[in-house]
């Protein structure tokens, strides 16, 4: 009776293709998109005037003044970093509302059901849902970083010494976000869900400028909980990272005066960074499979 | 724990029980759900599972489809282990409380299920599943632009994809109209001559009296009551009609009609109509209801 294929290796891959893509579209069709394409919109536009302003402020102080500051590399990488964090927070916004309701969520409306009884699964399910979203937010996020690079180039002609590095770095921190929203949404609803994971972003964050005040005035305490946090939470350290990267040929004077700024100078995570982050992910996602296998749908 | 057993299936068909579930025992907490069912559902039966609210019903079909794990007892699929791989390859199921994607159409709603589920029906089967659950012409519509009886027609059509074995239907026509109904009663006596094997938890005892082989009664997480619709029901006289006015002999059986009508047209009455009576599938699910043991 069945007209089932037999499943092959490619086969079995195929359901997860489909899911993937199916994913991949209803992040573009849903709501949330256009909210953030407003939003992105409206940054970008207000980002555009505020480099213009500076730039053009720092042009007129360079006329003005003899003193041998390099203000372009300061305002540059201020600025840079400021949108930056822009671009980490938009991407979080879509990464959020595009996995806040993975599993609880959607099993309350019913959405998760239909999906999770074919043979596909419920682990596949999960872990293509985050994969799908991942790969939309990295895009967005790419989008966005590199039309913030064009911004500052065009009205200030700065550059980050590294561009491709903190991209990806930025991109990662936002899957990060995605798999801890995945995993609360295991237990949480969606609006609950949502709550949790800004009050996660903005602990990591809020600790990453703890510790960039810490290491300003010295104080081990505020560094060593920064650091402690920053590990627990990795989208905040490799946002510190992609920061340090964008300034990371900067000598001398230059070097100690973007890293002043609460955006100008971030904190190398070393070369275990990316390889913690990978196991990290693997950990959170193995963690939320294994405890959504349990869950009653 | 457990309630007393009631034998479940009558007679059995030839082959493998296509749903086997054996001392099913399911708790949310400490509120028991499921006290130590047993159901089996041949290939080619259909079988009507019916209780009142909070019963179990939509947990036993839940745990069935494996998205509910057991607290005790084996629920197979054809032999494999509820939940797993080879036992969701062969069911279909349509979930009481379902939503799809506002944004999706039915082509590709379907679409997507085809590939889930492996199968290589394509566009033709598409077609036929719309056209068979009457929605022939909304193969492009959106499910947003869909009434809830349209959404619940698109379901059945989801949960028909890869031609299951086994087919799990969880109040399938709670937002049909009568049209609607008689559609999915017409569709799923053709699943059963097919061969496949149907759940139909439903609400609705015409709709289950008028065609499940089978019923299976369930109350407070036990099976009360199960046998055919026939077995179920019970004689309750016979009614005549003569010149005289109408009457009911509460103790008259079928087999003793032929003696009143001549008993009467003796007594020089004219017999307009005779009729025999039985209690209807409601009085009998009442009856089971009313009589099962208080949790």
């Amino acid at each position: 009776m069945s007209t089932v294929a037999a499943p092959t290796m490619g086969r079995r891959l195929r359901p997860a293709v489909a899911l993937g893509l199916w994913t991949v579209r209803e992040s573009l069709r849903r709501r949330v998109f256009i909210v953030v394409g407003l939003l992105t919109a409206g940054f970008l536009g207000l980002y555009a005037l505020g480099c213009s302003v500076a730039f053009s402020g720092m042009n007129n102080a360079t006329q003005d003044t003899s003193a041998h500051v390099p203000l372009r590399e300061l305002v540059g990488a201020t600025l840079g970093g400021l949108g930056m964090f822009a671009v980490l927070f938009l991407g979080c916004v879509l990464a959020a509302f595009l996995t806040l309701s993975t599993v609880r969520g959607d099993a309350e409306q019913g959405l998760l059901q239909p999906l999770v009884v074919r043979p596909v699964g419920r682990a596949q399910v999960i872990v293509v849902r985050w994969a799908a979203a991942s790969v939309v937010c990295a895009l967005y996020v790419g989008l966005v970083y590199a039309a913030m690079l064009i911004v500052l180039d065009v009205t200030g002609g700065w550059t980050p010494d590294h561009i491709v590095g903190p991209g990806f770095r930025l991109a990662l921190s936002v899957a990060v976000l995605a798999a801890l929203c995945v995993l609360g949404s295991v237990f949480m609803t969606a609006t609950a869900n949502g709550i949790a994971v800004f009050m996660v972003l903005g602990a990591g964050l809020f600790a990453g400028l703890l510790g960039q005040v810490g290491r300003g005035i010295g104080n081990s305490s505020l560094k060593h909980a920064a650091n402690v946090i920053a590990w627990c939470l990795p989208f905040e350290s490799l946002y510190q990272d992609a920061l340090a990267q964008t300034t990371a040929a900067q000598v001398g004077i230059s070097r100690f005066l973007v890293q002043l700024g609460p955006f100008g100078g971030g904190v190398s995570g070393g070369a275990l960074l990316l390889p913690y982050v990978v196991a990290y992910l693997a950990g959170v996602g193995a963690m939320t499979v294994a405890l959504a296998a349990r869950r009653d749908l | 724990m457990s309630a007393p057993a009631v034998a479940v299936a009558t007679a059995a068909p030839d082959g493998a029980a296509a749903l086997d579930v054996r001392g099913l025992v399911k708790s949310y907490g400490r509120r028991p759900a499921l006290r130590g069912v047993d159901v089996t559902v041949y290939a080619g039966e259909l079988v009507g599972l019916l209780g009142p609210n909070g019963a179990g019903k939509s947990t036993l079909v839940k745990t069935v489809c494996g998205l509910v794990r057991p607290g005790a007892g084996s629920v197979r699929v054809f032999g494999a282990r509820a939940g797993s791989r080879d036992a969701r390859g062969r069911l279909g199921y349509l979930a009481e409380l379902f939503r799809y994607p506002s944004w999706s159409t039915a082509d590709e709603l379907l679409a997507l299920h085809q590939r889930l589920a492996g199968s290589e029906g394509g566009v033709a089967e598409r077609r036929r599943l719309l056209e068979l659950v009457g929605l022939a012409d909304a193969m492009r519509v959106r499910v947003e632009a869909m009434s809830k009886g349209m959404q619940q027609r698109l379901g059945l059509a989801q949960a028909l994809i890869g031609s299951p074995d086994l087919l799990l239907l969880d109040e399938p026509t709670s937002a049909l109209d009568p049209a609607g109904r008689r559609l999915v009663r017409e569709v799923l006596a053709t699943l059963r001559d097919q061969g496949v094997a149907v759940l139909l938890n439903s609400h609705l005892l015409s709709e289950v009296e008028l065609i499940c082989d089978r019923v299976v009664i369930v109350s407070q997480g036990s099976v009360v009551s199960a046998g055919t619709p026939a077995e179920l029901s019970h004689a309750l006289g016979v009614r005549i009609e003569t010149d005289t006015g109408s009457r009911v002999v509460e103790d008259a059986r079928r087999e003793d009609i032929p003696g009143l009508v001549a008993q009467l047209v003796a007594d020089g009455q004219r017999v307009y109509a005779v009729e025999p009576l039985r209690s209807t599938l409601e009085e009998a699910y009442l009856e089971a209801v009313r009589g099962a043991p208080p949790s």
